[in-house]
């Protein structure tokens, strides 16, 4: 590929993107919103699993961190002085937990909406890579962990309000969240931050950081037997994974005004990898693209036949893994492979009649 | 007595009950070369492993530099000055000659100080010097992957050098390699050796001539006889047990 292609392929994507509330109605700029907002998710994935090896099922927790974080100080600011959170009145507490107010400052809102799910994630991955468990196992417990996330938020009903989550939040900052200004707004804050994060692992690729979580990758003890140690490398960037996630669940809550169990559990942990394995899992743009594919995919099919989604998205997996193991952004490499291969075919029909010449008149 | 290196202090080694190792002792003095012979399963990877800090010794110690090394982890002791090449090239293939090399000679190897872009020019020169050493500098933009097999032997000990080790552990380095190849590698192991130190692992005699140096014969994790491989070879000991059986197996 030429050298300002791909830069030139980047900036015509974000310009499509930005441009998006000229040319898309409110309801599919609402789901493209979303979409970007889960894409974020991706590029940590990406980091985690395509340049790290690391693979995580359990990316859910990280994002309902983030997205329970800010959906706690968003329940918070629409009460009126002296008021609970509707939920935690029916479950009869009699005052507001300290651990929730904390979240009534916008500031301290933000700063957990980053700082918890990024704590977390190195917490978790210090502790595991540190006693040198890694692959399968790493993988397996993180599902573990999701789904121990899920069932903790059900059964502590008073506190997070259960099965049927948290959700009837009207403003953000002042503004109203259905106004359309404020969806409109939202929606290039969300480009915005989806076009930083990716500056972020494009400027990550290159640092020596990043060729040491590639080296991790395909060496993990030949780059230990150069004197680094893999688990410090792989805890940052599991890290970075969980801060990303944090990010994108607190934007996906506000485009979609409700979080719950259901959303952080095992299953769209799943799908979350499966987005970045469709778009290619080492490659930032792809796992971008990916993602959205997928989402809308999903959007169109659980609409069309709900009941096919969880086999249509079991299929497309087996697909990429067995046909397109380097996912959508694989495609022109296998392009100019095949390519290759026709150009070798055809010429080498070429050479064949003037070799026939040249023997028979011998 | 001039110090050691290295010095290998009665090491034992055992897995369930069988002794890899059994009571080995090894000096090594700055700037030569020893090479480790022994039939298959004699100890001498273990033995390597177990300077790495890969494989830990049951009893004995294992001294670098006049320190204690025997408990550090893998890569504190890479850090301390000791690197290995395993038996197969552990290169990173989807990386360049030149990214291979520099993520070797890097000092500063902790996670939070790898956020600069590019390469410091000390690293620069450093590998520059072992491009040329090891006869790649016009392959420096290559993956490795791509590399042949001989030249990704080569790199892997350029990496190795680069790593500002001043012991290093080769295990067979010219394994897989034609004849005119594996001259060429004991060349690059002996002018290396002008200002580092190698213990080598190899079974093929005429590369173990080739450098020249001090050979240790390995059998059943004990050390059975150190001297020039002159000596070696008159050994009726080491015949019995290991050159003879080499010999066999040439005529069959």
């Amino acid at each position: 590929m030429k050298k300002w292609l791909r830069p030139a392929l980047d900036l015509a994507l974000l310009a499509a993107l930005v441009a998006a509330p000229l040319y898309l109605s409110a309801y599919h700029l609402s789901l493209l919103g979303r979409f970007l907002a889960m894409a974020i998710l991706s590029l940590g994935l990406c980091l985690v699993w395509g340049w790290s090896g690391v693979l995580s099922l359990g990316q859910g927790v990280f994002w309902g961190l983030g997205a329970y974080v800010l959906v706690m100080h968003l329940k918070l600011v629409g009460l009126q002085p002296g008021d609970m959170p509707d939920f935690m009145l029916w479950s009869g507490l009699d005052h507001t937990p300290g651990w929730w107010t904390l979240f009534r400052h916008p500031a301290v809102a933000l700063a957990g909406v980053l700082i918890v799910p990024t704590v977390a994630a190195a917490g978790l991955a210090w502790l595991v890579f540190n006693r040198r468990v890694g692959g399968i196992y790493f993988a397996l417990i993180t599902q573990a962990l999701a789904l121990a996330f899920a069932t903790l938020l059900i059964s502590e009903q008073a506190y997070t309000g259960g099965f049927n989550g948290l959700t009837d939040f009207t403003t953000v900052l002042g503004h109203y969240i259905v106004d359309p200004s404020f969806q409109r707004a939202l929606y290039w804050i969300t480009v915005g931050a989806l076009a930083a994060a990716f500056l972020f692992c494009r400027w990550m690729g290159k640092t020596n950081f990043g060729k040491v979580l590639l080296a991790i990758r395909d060496g993990e003890s030949r780059i230990r037997f150069l004197g680094y140690n893999p688990a410090g490398y792989k805890t940052i960037a599991f890290a970075i994974g969980g801060a990303f996630a944090g990010i994108s669940g607190a934007l996906y809550v506000l485009h979609v005004g409700v979080i719950s169990p259901a959303m952080v559990g095992v299953m769209p942990s799943i799908e979350m990898v499966v987005a970045v394995a469709v778009g290619g899992r080492s490659s930032f743009t792809g796992v971008i693209l990916g993602t959205l594919l997928v989402n809308f995919g999903k959007d169109w099919i659980s609409s069309a036949m709900p009941e096919m989604w969880q086999l249509s998205i079991g299929l497309l997996f087996i697909l990429v893994v067995t046909l397109l193991p380097k996912g959508l952004a694989g495609i022109p490499e296998l392009g100019r492979q095949i390519t290759e291969r026709i150009r070798r075919r055809t010429a080498r029909r070429g050479v064949e009649p003037e070799v026939l010449a040249i023997t028979q008149k011998n | 007595m001039q110090n050691a290196l290295l010095s290998v202090e009665n090491i034992t080694v055992s897995f369930d009950g069988f002794n890899a190792l059994d009571g080995i002792s090894l000096r090594l003095m700055p700037t030569s070369i020893r090479v480790l012979i022994g039939p298959n399963g004699a100890g001498k990877s273990t033995l390597l492993d177990t300077v790495i800090g890969n494989v830990r010794p049951t009893k004995g110690r294992i001294v670098f530099r006049g320190e204690d090394i025997t408990e550090l982890n893998e890569y504190k002791i890479v850090r301390r000055g000791i690197c290995r090449k395993f038996q197969a090239p552990g290169i990173l293939e989807n990386l360049s000659v030149l990214d291979n090399l520099s993520l070797a000679a890097r000092p500063r190897r902790e996670s939070w100080r790898s956020f600069g872009v590019g390469i410091d020019s000390s690293v620069r020169a450093r590998v520059e010097r072992v491009l040329e050493r090891i006869g790649l500098e016009e392959k420096r933009h290559t993956m490795a992957g791509q590399l042949s097999h001989g030249q990704k032997q080569w790199l892997e000990i350029g990496m190795v050098v680069s790593s500002h080790a001043d012991l290093l552990l080769l295990d067979e380095p010219a394994a897989g390699m034609s004849l005119d190849e594996s001259a060429q590698t004991a060349e690059l192991i002996r002018s290396l050796a002008s200002d580092h130190s190698f213990l080598v692992i190899d079974h093929d005699m005429t590369f173990v001539e080739q450098l020249s140096a001090p050979v240790s014969v390995m059998h059943m994790g004990r050390m059975l006889k150190e001297g020039t491989l002159e000596e070696i070879q008159r050994d009726p000991q080491v015949i019995a047990v290991y050159l003879g059986r080499e010999k066999e197996e040439a005529v069959a």
